[in-house]
């Protein structure tokens, strides 16, 4: 089974996060960058796949060259190799221009199964497996915390609210995964190594065949007309624990009239 | 004036509070039009309801399977109710569900979408928390049909009886429609408690409790006053706790009454799930914990005396 993992650069999502004050896009000059967190549970699930059926599994990821980190980075997990698209048109790229993008690098690769994280931490969209697959007329099998694979079946327990679905489609499928699914494995010393020689691809918007007119900031389908950061939640009042501070915090709720 | 769809979210026989907040926040922009998807008969069943939140028109887009496939179904009828409706805008809840019909949407309509809005005004501005909270943006769609995705819990839901016409639309799926079949649909019972989301009380434990067998006493403190159970993500790995009530940027988005924070230290990630609780309390033995920033009133000290006191205390003050 040959496998696509869509890997997408952010921002950590445990730190101060900004939007730039020029473009009112997200800033990432500054910005600790890492691999969105649901997409290493991509790349271990695509992994685990080709260890029981055998196959290829290659990353693709639409970024600037800084996102070259990312894609060493998850490929030494494991991965065979990586497609990179890089254009400066693509800077303030929306959702819908992105899948627009994503869907033609698809069209140019032989896979069964694409595997993309369910969201990711800067956008949370959690729409790119859904778009895409509504580009490419694929299944969709969407937000799997469990995949199985039977031939060109494909299972997936879909995460709900309060408990799951059982969903199954034929391959060619794209399947979107929460972080339930698996535990990611650290990459090894030498996968670290073995990574630096696997074959990354870099494509521009030409090499796919889009026009620059259909993507990146002039492209956007919505504008932001005002942002600033939440003003912060006014700490209150802080006590010591000296023995009744149970009793202290209940008389706080009940002058609250919580209880 | 102009039509808002609405996507109504429905389970077991009853429509989702989030809807009718949608049809709240829908009348800031026009005429709410309820979309029921469903089996036959869904509709009428749900029709009182949602003429009381303001359905000007009910459309009912029924068929024995149409619930069969995962969310393409919905988004062609959407889209095919864009085109004969023109409506201003399309309201869709921000589950997991509703971003990814929102998405195919998108695509159909090529239509500009906006996720995570908490509130609407009538100029079509959304204003949309970012980054876990810590943003606050408006935004504005220029291209298309707006696709305003909104969260839960951010308007309040609020009765303005309406006409509540039933109109019947014709569903008939496509093959790409059709792809990815649900063959069963399994509920994990959270018990007795409340539902975490809809909760007016949440006590959440994080890695400071240290143990499966030590959450009873959370579990304790939550049962003296009937509130829902929440987890950290650490407290959820660490296997205290079943991932179902993880609160915070992977696991549920709430906006209680009360939000106590029990051996939780407040990592960014995990505010994003609560930030917006009315009144925060917190315990933890760090005074210097981050949680205490946005704390109403923190307690510095051991979880496993406070809490269990504070128990007993709830107890004997409700008698
Ligand atoms: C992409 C991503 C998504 C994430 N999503 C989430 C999410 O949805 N939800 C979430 O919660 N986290 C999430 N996290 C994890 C987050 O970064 C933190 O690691 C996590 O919230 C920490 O949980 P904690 O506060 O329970 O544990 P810790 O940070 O270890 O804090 C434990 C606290 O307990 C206190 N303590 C210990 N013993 C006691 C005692 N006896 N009495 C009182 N206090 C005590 C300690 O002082 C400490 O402050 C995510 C991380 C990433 C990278
Ligand atoms: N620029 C990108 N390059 C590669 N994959 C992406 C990109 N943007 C989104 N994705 C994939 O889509 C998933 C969901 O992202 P989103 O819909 O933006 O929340 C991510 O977890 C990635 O797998």
């Amino acid at each position: 089974m040959n496998i696509v993992v869509l890997v997408k650069q952010v921002p950590d999502s445990g730190t101060e996060r900004s939007l730039r004050a020029d473009d009112k896009t997200v800033e990432r000059d500054s910005a600790n960058l890492v691999i969105n967190e649901m997409d290493e549970y991509a790349i271990e699930e695509a992994l685990k796949v080709k260890e029981a059926v055998g196959g290829t599994v290659t990353i693709l990821t639409m970024g600037p060259d800084k996102a070259t980190e990312s894609i060493r980075k998850a490929l030494s997990m494991g991965p065979d190799g990586a497609v990179h698209v890089n254009d400066p048109a693509l800077h303030g790229s929306d959702s819908l221009a992105t899948s627009k993008v994503l869907a033609s690098a698809l069209q140019g690769l032989e896979w069964d199964l694409v595997i993309a994280g369910a969201e990711s931490t800067d956008g949370r969209a959690a729409a790119m497996a859904s778009m895409l697959s509504e580009r490419l007329g694929v299944a969709g099998l969407t937000g799997a915390r469990k995949l199985t694979v039977d031939g060109t079946k494909l299972t997936i327990e879909r995460q709900l609210e309060d408990g799951y679905q059982v969903v199954e489609a034929q391959t060619p499928a794209i399947v979107s995964v929460w972080d339930t699914i698996n535990e990611p494995r650290y990459p090894s010393f030498k996968g670290i190594m073995a990574a630096k020689k696997k074959p990354v691809d870099t494509k521009s918007l030409a090499d796919l065949g889009v026009d620059a007119s259909e993507v990146g900031l002039g492209a956007a389908t919505s504008k932001v007309v005002d942002a600033a950061p939440r003003p912060p939640r006014a700490a209150g009042e802080k006590v010591t624990d000296e023995g009744d501070a149970g009793q202290k915090l209940v008389a706080y709720l009940a002058a609250e009239k919580i209880v | 004036m102009a039509e808002v769809l609405v996507l109504v979210e429905h389970v077991d026989g009853a429509v989702k509070k989030i809807s009718l907040e949608l049809l709240t926040a829908a009348r800031a922009l026009g005429e709410p039009s309820a979309v029921v998807v469903g089996t036959p008969g869904t509709a009428a069943g749900y029709a009182d309801t949602l003429k009381e939140y303001g359905a000007a028109k009910i459309y009912a887009a029924e068929s024995d399977d149409v619930l069969s496939y995962l969310v393409a179904p919905k988004a062609s009828i959407l889209a095919s109710l864009a085109g004969s409706a023109s409506p201003a805008a399309i309201l869709i809840a921000a589950t997991a569900e509703g971003k990814e019909i929102a998405g195919r949407l998108a695509v159909k309509l090529e239509s500009g979408l906006l996720y995570d809005v908490v509130d609407l005004s009538s100029d079509g501005v959304a204003t949309q928390a970012i980054f876990a909270g810590q943003w606050i943006v408006k935004s504005q769609v220029t291209s298309g049909t707006p696709i305003l995705v909104l969260k839960g819990g951010a308007v309040d839901a609020a009765a303005a009886p309406a006409a509540g016409e039933l109109v019947a639309v014709d569903v008939s799926l496509d093959e790409a429609a059709t792809k990815a079949k649900i063959l069963d649909r399994v509920v994990e019972s959270s018990g007795s408690r409340p539902e975490l989301t809809d909760a007016n009380i949440v006590v959440s434990g994080g890695r400071g409790v240290g143990s499966a067998d030590n959450f009873k006493v959370v579990e304790d403190l939550a049962d003296s006053l009937g509130a829902a159970v929440g987890a950290s993500r650490a407290a959820v790995d660490s296997g205290f706790y079943p991932h179902q009530f993880q609160v915070g940027q992977t696991g549920k988005t709430v906006s209680p009454q009360l939000y106590v924070a029990l051996g939780i230290s407040g990592a960014i990630q995990h505010r994003a799930g609560m930030q917006t609780s009315k009144t925060i309390v917190a315990v933890n033995k760090d005074a210097e914990a981050p949680i205490f920033e946005l704390a109403d009133y923190g307690v510095v000290g051991d979880l496993f005396a406070v809490a269990p006191q504070a128990a007993e205390e709830v107890r004997k003050r409700k008698g």
